[in-house]
Parts: C-alpha cells; structure tokens; sequence
C-alpha cells in the first residue's frame, strides 16, 4: 500500500517548491536558453553589433578539426578520470573498511583532499611537476625521465588526469565505504563458512552488492570529469601543449571568456549540453535495467 | 571570516569616499599591474591625486591582462565600464574596432584643451597605438621590447668569449660548445609568438600579414609561413631535438630558468631585467636579438610588447577633462624617467629618455637602454611598425600550440606554420565578419 501525504491548502505545495524553481529558473534555465540563442548569433566582443548567422557557428564549429580533437581528448580524458577515480578509492575503501586500529584517522585523511578546491589542487601538482622547479620533476630527471609537461602531451595529459583524480577520490572512497559498510556481514560469513576466499568473496557477493553505488559513482565522476575538472586545467595546463588537454568544457570557456567570441562559445554550449542530455538519458536507462538495488 | 573582511573592507571605503568628499570626482583605473609594478602604479596615481584637488585616480587591480580586459568588456555590456583600462598589446585590435566602446586618446586631449603633441612620443611605440589617419588611439603606458640575454658565467665555464652571439649562425656554433661542455639547458625563450613570429619579423622586416601587418584594414591575411620563418622555427625543433634548445612555456617561465642560473642563453622581455637582477645569481648581459645574416636589411628594428590605456566611453562629459589630465600628467617627462627607471619599460617620450641619460642613468645601469636603442635602431617600415589583428589574443594561442607542435617533433616547421596561418586567417575572417 502506498503512503500519501495530502496538502490541505491547494496552493502550499506550489509555495514550498517556487524557491526551488525559482533557483532553476534564474540559474539554469534561463542561461540555457540564453546560450541557445547566441549560438545563432555573431557578436563582437562588446555587444555592438550583432548579426543572426542561423547555424553557421555549428557548421564552422564541425568543420574546425581540433574541435573535433577536443571531442577525443575529453573522452580519453573522462575515461581515464572516472576510471582511475573509481578503481583506486573502491580499493581505499575496501581497505579501509578491514582496518581496526586507527579507523577514524586514515578514514579523515583519505577524506581530507575533498576540501581542496580544483584550481588549489591543480596548483599543487603543477608546483610538484612544474618542468624547472617541481620537486618530483627533479626526482624524475635523476632517474632519468625526461619531465616536460610543457611541450610534452602525454604528459600534460597525465598530469590534469592525476590532480583530478586526486582531487574526486575523496568522495568516491565516502561513498565505497558506506556502500561495503551497508553489506550485511551475514552475508559474507555465510560464503565464508562455504569456503569462498577474500578474493572470490569481493567479486561474487561485494562487488554485485555495490553496483548501484558504483553506477552513481560513474555518473558523477563523468559529470566530474566534463565540467568540474575546468579548474584543474585553467590552473595548470590552460588546454596546451598544443592542444593536448584541450577539453570541451575548458574550450567553451576559452572561446567565450578569454577570446570574446559569444557566438562560437554558446555554439559549443549547446552541443555540450546536448552530450550531457544524451548521456544522462542512456545513464538513466541503464540503471533501471541493470543496477541491482 | 570571509564576511568580516568584506565588512571592514566596505567600512574603509567608506571612509575614505567620506574623506573626499569636497567632490572631487572619481577616476577608476583598472590595471593589471600586480606586485611591485602595481605599487608603482599606485604611486603615480598618489603623485596626480597630490599635484591638483579636482580629481581622484583610484587604480584597481583587476588581474592578469586576459582578466581585467574580460572585466572591461563585461563592465561596458553592464554599462558600468571603468573610465581608463590597461589593455595587452595583443588586444589592441580588438578596442579599436569597438568604436562606440573607447573613446580615442586624442580625442579626449583634444575636446578637453589639454596641450598634446604625438610627435613628442617614440614612433615604435605609439606607431603601434594610432590609427592610419595619425589619431592615437590609446597611450601607451608599460612597453617593453624582446632582448636576448647571457650567462657570462656559463660561457667562461665552458671556455668562451663571454659575448653575445651576434647572428643565430653564431649562436648554433656557442650553443653546440656550451652543450659539449656539459651545459644541461642551452637556450630558452619567453613568449614564443612574440618573440619567434612578432619580433622576428620585423627585425628581419619581413611582413606578419597582409594590409601592413592588419593596420590597413580587416582583410588582412597572415603571412608568416614564408621559407624565412620556416626555417627559422625548424632551426629552434632542430636545436630543440638536439638539446640545445629548451621550451620552457607560453608566457614568462623562460624568465625564471634564466634568472635561476638554468639557462645560458634566453630570448625575453626588456622587463626581465627586474627579475634577474633580484635573483642575482647570474653574471649576465643583455643584447639585440640574433638575426640571420644572410636576410638584406637585417637587422631592423624589434616592436614592442606591454600595454596601453584605453578610455571607455559612456562616462559622465566632466570626467573626461580629468582623464585627460591624468593622461597628460603620465606623458610629463618626470613621471616616464620614474616609471622607466624604476620598472625596466620603455620611456614613451624621446625627452624622458634624453633626460634619463643625461642623469647618467644609463651608465650605472647598463642594459636599460638596450630595448629602447633596439626598438629605434632603424625608421620603422610597414613590416616593424606593430601589427594589428582582430582577435589576436586567440591566435597568439594558436601560434603558441603551432609553435608547440613543430617543437615537439610532432609537426614539421613547414607544417606546423602552415596550419598557424590557416587557423589565423579563419578567425581574422569571423573577426572581420562581426565588425563589419
């Protein structure tokens, strides 16, 4: 049987949820539309003069290949920071959760990097591995690895994925281990006293039991790793060298804040909102077919 | 916390509206002058702010360049713009072409009576300011110029001559002997499109684009992958394989490894000088760029980099006659000898730079005359008067990764400058389009 509750008054309701829509409103909305309608637009810099170019922004947008290198880089990049994020803070929290002495403060250091902001942390690494001065740049030169995320892409690469990383593992590792601390342990023991190993028992029975956690994790670290990841790159490569870290989100701000050019900017919004919508609808899909809850 | 300092901050300003309150009215100043250079910023403002009651200069620091450039545009759509702004160089076209949003230099000295004369100024450094017609658009106000700088120390240790190499022939020949002798980073550049591209064309005055380097007009077209600059930028992937040559960043971050003792040789800023001379840790000396010998005219004279200060339009009429007497006030020979001496930027004034070396400056300081000798070394022609494109803060940054490509071994020169010239001229034209 199902549990209603019923507002007397008609209009409650709708008063208790305006702030909310309101916020949504002002903040999301609004904006959108706003993007969608420039995108049509080419506008100087100062808003002077404006003309409707229909979708010729789309079109020079399509045809410019390093937008379309974007497009991969964001990918590989997305990729390599869910994946990482995910598969490193499941093993923190896998081994945090079987720790006894001590529980509270590895726990509160493994959170800590969360308070970090992505611009700080960013910062952090890119003083660590700067190219002349960075501390492990000079451990890596005395081993012999030639460090110069300056002009070396991969590298650049490497290190926008490990401050992002760094920066998502915290929130990841909360989630893992309330997720293996809701396990019931009844469970466990009884594969246990079946004869199932560790090993056998993380995959068979904590693993499936995890999979709605690991689900919303996947999703909110791709969210994480499409726009939140902006400020680690402003901080720390700037989308180069040549192109390399280049990411979508990071372009729009480029084109539309640094270079003025609106229209160009907005374009690329709109695609990247069409992404988001595309890949939330398939996320959404998936969970109500696959996720064991 | 956080809402404590706004509080106090608030209150102080209060106070300080409510000290000058005899109506003096208000100049807002937005800079990007941060550090020492924005406590000489805050210092000329004082001087003005002391010499006459009618009107306050408040400078504002607004951040990087980029930033306080975005801030202004952002203000001016918001209709609140600042009435003066230091612009970057590279956003030069970019002010000009929003007519409606700036108010030209010379205009404001002239609807305001104040005494004006744009012969007074250097030619390569306002050059790149006015307009065809000879209207200054903008007053220049920190410009520098590319120099190229050695380590003494470094050359005697491996056995040198410690003197600058003259042509990029003889600085290969210095580079290879400094390797050898066990010299880890060779030589490193600063701002690699101002540098490689901006300055290297005009001191071999050879042109960057089209229409004189985009001062005649939109249509401009780049032209900057002649077999000159092709292989002048494989030269640098060349030495750059080779180890001889280090890339060291988009911006500033040559200046450190330079100033660190890192680098023997380094390609950048006149305003470097500060930094190196702070560190002190090298024996250094600073020098005209390399050129290539076998290139007729070279070499011709080097442009300059820095920026200028905008007037935004849309300003109460009365204020006006105050911006122009603080532009007026910036231009007097004691406020440029201050500012040049204390800086390491060009003096915009040929009587400021006369009156510093009279003052014996000079030979105290070797070095600080270096950009301006280099910036007039010959009359500038098309190729060295400046450049002037729309949207170049973008195609610098195209440049940039262009450049990053070919040095990398990722790209040839050839390639690499090919494709900078192509992707340029694409976002001249959507320039060109939006200010038709």
């Amino acid at each position: 049987m199902e549990k209603r509750v019923v507002f007397r008054s008609a209009w409650l309701p709708y008063l208790l949820v305006a702030p909310q829509i309101a916020i949504t409103v002002v903040f999301f909305f609004w904006p959108a539309v706003q993007a969608i309608w420039y995108s049509f637009l080419l506008q100087d810099a100062f808003g002077l003069k404006t003309q409707f170019v229909g979708l010729q922004n789309f079109v020079t947008l399509f045809h410019d290949p390093h937008y379309l290198q974007s497009f991969k880089i964001t990918a590989v990049f997305s990729v390599l920071v869910a994946g990482s994020g995910i598969v490193i803070s499941l093993v923190l929290a896998a081994m945090a959760d079987r720790v006894i002495r001590g529980a509270l403060a590895y726990k509160t250091l493994l959170i800590w990097p969360y308070a970090v902001a992505p611009a700080i942390a960013g910062v952090l690494w890119a003083f660590m591995f700067a190219p002349s001065i960075g501390i492990v740049t000079y451990a890596l030169k005395k081993m012999g690895v030639d460090w110069n995320w300056v002009v070396n892409g991969e590298q650049a690469m490497l290190l926008v994925v490990i401050a992002a990383v760094w920066n998502q593992i915290s929130y990841n590792f909360l989630f893992f281990l309330a997720g293996l601390q809701s396990i019931p342990r009844s469970l466990i023991e009884a594969a246990a006293i079946d004869g199932a190993g560790p090993t056998r028992r993380f995959w068979s029975i904590v693993l499936p039991l995890l999979s709605p956690t690991t689900f919303f994790l996947l999703v909110i670290n791709i969210v994480y790793a499409f726009f939140a990841t902006f400020g680690v790159i402003d901080a720390t490569t700037q989308g180069g060298p040549a192109g390399a870290t280049q990411i979508l989100v990071y372009k729009v701000f480029y084109d539309g804040v640094k270079a003025g050019d609106l229209g160009g900017s907005s374009a690329q919004s709109v695609v990247l909102m069409f992404i988001v919508i595309t890949l939330t609808v398939i996320q959404f899909r998936f969970i109500e077919r696959r996720v064991q809850y | 916390m956080k809402r404590k300092v706004i509080v106090a901050a608030l209150a102080s300003a209060g106070l300080l509206m409510l000290g000058s309150a005899q109506a003096a009215t208000e100049i807002q100043w937005w800079h990007s002058m941060g550090g020492a250079l924005g406590e000489r910023v805050k210092a000329i403002a004082a001087k003005f702010n002391a010499s006459q009651k009618d009107y306050t200069v408040v400078p504002v620091y607004k951040g990087s360049y980029p930033v306080s450039m975005t801030a202004a545009i952002a203000a001016f759509r918001a209709k609140n713009p600042p009435h003066i702004v230091q612009v970057y160089e590279v956003g030069t076209a970019t002010m000009m072409a929003a007519k409606g949003a700036i108010v030209p230099v010379a205009k404001v000295m002239k609807d305001s009576g104040e005494k004006f004369n744009p012969k007074a100024y250097l030619p390569t450094v306002t050059g790149y300011y006015t307009d065809m017609k000879g209207n200054m658009l903008s007053l220049p106000f920190n410009s520098s110029t590319a120099l190229f700088y050695i380590n003494k120390d470094a050359f005697k240790k491996a056995g040198l001559e410690p003197v600058a190499p003259k042509t990029w022939k003889e600085l290969r020949a210095v580079a290879e002997k400094l390797k050898a002798a066990g010299q880890q980073c060779v030589y490193t550049t600063s701002w690699p499109s101002w540098v490689h591209i901006e300055n290297f064309s005009a001191w071999h005055n050879v042109p960057i684009g089209t229409l004189q380097n985009g001062m005649g007009g939109l249509g401009t077209k780049f032209e900057f992958n002649s077999p000159l600059h092709v292989r002048h930028i494989q030269m640098l992937a060349d030495m750059a394989k080779q180890g001889l040559f280090v890339y060291a960043g988009r911006t500033s971050q040559g200046d450190a490894k330079f100033a660190g003792g890192e680098c023997a040789m380094f390609t950048g800023s006149a305003s470097a000088i500060g930094g190196i001379k702070k560190a002190g840790k090298v024996d250094w000396s600073v020098n005209f760029l390399p050129y290539h010998d076998d290139v007729k005219g070279a070499p011709q004279n080097s442009i300059i980099g820095g920026a200028s200060l905008w007037v935004m339009a849309g300003k109460p009429k009365a204020d006006y006659k105050g911006v122009a007497k603080f532009l007026a006030f910036l231009s007097l020979p004691d406020t440029q000898v201050e500012w040049h001496t204390g800086t390491g930027y060009v003096p915009i004034t040929m009587a400021a730079y006369e009156q510093t070396r009279a003052s014996g400056f000079y030979a105290k300081n070797p070095g600080f005359d270096m950009a301006v000798k280099e910036l007039t070394y010959k009359a500038p022609t098309a190729n060295s008067k400046g450049l002037r494109f729309g949207n170049f803060v973008q195609i610098r940054d195209v440049i940039k990764e262009e450049l990053e490509a070919a040095f990398s071994g990722k790209k040839t020169a050839k390639a690499a400058l090919d494709d900078a010239v192509k992707r340029g001229d694409e976002i001249l034209r959507k320039f060109q389009a939006a200010n038709k």
